[in-house]
């Protein structure tokens, strides 16, 4: 029996990489098999015997694109372990650079990786040379939100001004009101976006995903840096929960672990999950634009993600400005502590989804042991299970097409291996 | 020699073995340039100026991660780059490869899988569909071997970086 075999050959760069097996018989599907690198194994280790103090600024060095997210999730375990209680104006202020953080991934992501699978361009530059107007739209966009993460994080790829118990050093009011104009002029940008999005032709794809996400407890507040973790299916717990809810697996064809829920399978995490489980609590212009979008009581087209991150970045450009007017500095940088043992918990939405985080420390302050679940590897189960709807539904199709439907599929996702036009290694096997 | 601005852009990661090259590139520069001239400027943007205060015949020296916004907002307005980074393996680890930017784009090995980023030949490429490019474009690629996380650069990378540095500054300060 002769073997179709297709590879994408790598390339330079190292900091990501993925690969995918696809066994076809005949018209059948028999299996789709994605490998993810996974740098976060790596710093589990890397941070065993470190001072706990460490921990934000080493895990945000997992990724470029979200380091807030990684220094959110990081810090709030340590809180847990010190039982440090941020005040709300702390609070609220590393919800603002978050805000900064999803403004800027979902800006690259959207114009820059995804909007070209739609409109039939090899890339983002391809694509700007005919749509100059959007693209330079999403960069004004990406840079306020790199600029809103710089004023308030010191720098805007792994900011240096995070700590536990809050910020080194918290910035005057007029340093942030700089930011206003740029703010308001995006956000209005942002609802064109939303209806850029909303017009681009999406592949049928329905899957009934069981979806999991933060549901904040303040009182109509969209979910971004803390809350509960709830499900489609009733899950409803706090961060200490997460073990107890959901595991992660290794699986034969790849080094990356594999998250299920117990006892059921596989979730989605991300902002499609967000948008089902709280969009209710989206400012009003972000919901009205997503009901103008169609998106209505919820969405169960993967591809359709991009128009939920539009939402999300209008949302975000509204949130800053609502965090903006309501700002007053806080008395103090950072909540004093005293070291103590313990075990703590840490949860944020990262852009593309749950970031969890769980450490245990030892009486002197040390890192005994670190956990650290990325929103890719709970993803990672239902990206396959699309894979293999999207591939049997394209069977017909000449490998090289395949290839492209699959990276599309893939890049709904938006996950560590999305940004390159051609990452993935690609196998057929068609017996 | 033009009056315009002058900038060394060293990218890379400083995690991953031989990535950080680019990295190395424009500290070694600055390390050379700074050693007769001791202030060592900050501009509110984090840049360190080599060589002399601005206005002297100074180059500017920043780091960046190679993330395409940043990389041309970094030389907007700036008249000659040099981009230092780190190439694909090809054979021969340390080897230093020039590349004049023109009406080509550059070779697909000086970019490739990241994470959710885009590197250099993406942001060379958007800033030409934007018509943001500088005037002149010089990358500087050291060619890697390792690339571990956690890892050391190698020996010969360190010892290209070196050099490379002296080319950047020439090709910075020389011709232009």
């Amino acid at each position: 029996m002769s073997e179709r075999r297709i590879e994408t050959p790598y390339l330079a760069r190292v900091e990501g990489e993925g690969a995918m097996h696809v066994r076809i018989r005949g018209e059948q599907v028999e299996s789709v098999e994605l490998r993810i690198f996974e740098p976060p194994r790596f710093f589990e280790a890397l941070l065993r015997g470190r001072a706990l103090e460490e921990a934000p600024d080493i895990t945000a060095r997992i990724c470029g694109i979200c380091p807030v997210a990684y220094q959110t999730s990081a810090c709030q375990a340590m809180e847990d372990v010190l039982g440090i209680e941020l005040p709300v104006e702390l609070r609220l202020l590393r919800r603002l650079i978050y805000c900064g953080e999803w403004i800027e991934s979902h800006a690259l992501h959207l114009y820059l990786l995804h909007a070209p699978d739609f409109l039939g361009y090899e890339s983002g530059f391809a694509m700007a040379a005919d749509h100059r107007e959007v693209v330079e739209r999403g960069l004004r966009a990406k840079k306020a939100g790199n600029r809103l993460i710089e004023l308030v994080g010191g720098r805007a790829v792994h900011p240096v001004n995070v700590r536990v118990g809050g910020f080194y050093r918290a910035p005057e009011r007029r340093e942030l009101e700089v930011l206003r104009g740029e703010l308001e002029r995006c956000r209005d940008e942002a609802l064109e976006t939303v209806r850029f999005t909303a017009g681009l032709d999406f592949p049928e794809l329905e899957r009934d995903y069981e979806t999991v996400c933060l549901r904040s407890e303040v009182e109509g507040e969209y979910p971004i840096d803390r809350g509960r973790i709830v499900s489609s299916k009733g899950v409803d717990v706090a961060p200490a929960e997460f073990d107890a809810t959901f595991e992660e697996e290794h699986v034969p064809h790849s080094t990356a672990l594999h998250a299920r829920v117990r006892g059921r399978g596989a979730y989605l995490t991300g902002p499609l999950a967000r948008f089902d489980l709280n969009r209710e609590r989206l400012s009003p212009p972000a919901l009205e634009a997503a009901r103008e979008a169609g998106l209505g009581e919820g969405c169960a087209n993967p591809f359709r993600s991009i128009v939920v991150r539009a939402v999300e970045v209008l949302y975000a450009f509204d949130e800053a400005l609502r965090l903006l007017d309501a700002y007053r500095r806080p008395e103090q940088p950072a909540v004093p502590y005293e070291v103590r043992p313990g075990v703590g918990h840490g949860v944020s939405e990262a852009p593309r989804g749950l970031l969890y985080h769980r450490y245990e420390i030892d009486s002197e302050g040390r890192i005994a042991s670190a956990w650290i679940v990325p929103p890719t590897s709970q993803n990672q189960r239902s990206i396959e299970e699309d894979l293999a709807e999207v591939v049997a539904a394209n069977v017909s199709l000449p490998d090289e097409a395949l290839r492209h439907r699959c990276e599309h599929t893939i890049r709904n996702y938006d996950p560590c291996i999305s940004c390159s036009t051609h990452f993935l290694r690609l196998e057929v096997d068609r017996g | 020699m033009s009056g315009g601005r002058r900038l060394l852009i060293g990218i890379g990661n400083e995690l991953r073995g031989d990535d950080a090259a680019g990295l190395l590139v424009a500290r070694a520069a600055l390390d050379r340039e700074l050693e007769p001239e001791p202030p060592c400027l900050f501009s509110p943007k984090g840049r360190k100026k080599a060589g002399g205060s601005a206005g002297s015949g100074a180059v500017e020296v920043i780091e960046l991660e190679g993330e395409p916004v940043e990389l041309i907002a970094a030389w907007e307005g700036v008249e000659a780059v040099v981009v230092a980074d780190c190439a694909a393996p090809a054979g021969q680890p340390g080897r230093l490869h020039r590349f004049e930017l023109g009406d080509e784009p550059l070779p697909a090995a000086l970019g490739g899988p990241s994470t959710h980023a885009l590197g250099l030949v993406e942001a060379v490429e958007l800033a030409r569909s934007l018509d943001r490019l500088p005037k002149r474009l010089v990358v500087l690629a050291v060619e890697g071997e390792r690339f571990e996380l956690g890892g050391e650069p190698t020996e010969v990378v360190r010892e290209t970086a070196a050099s490379a540095a002296a080319a950047a500054l020439e090709d910075l300060t020389g011709g232009w």
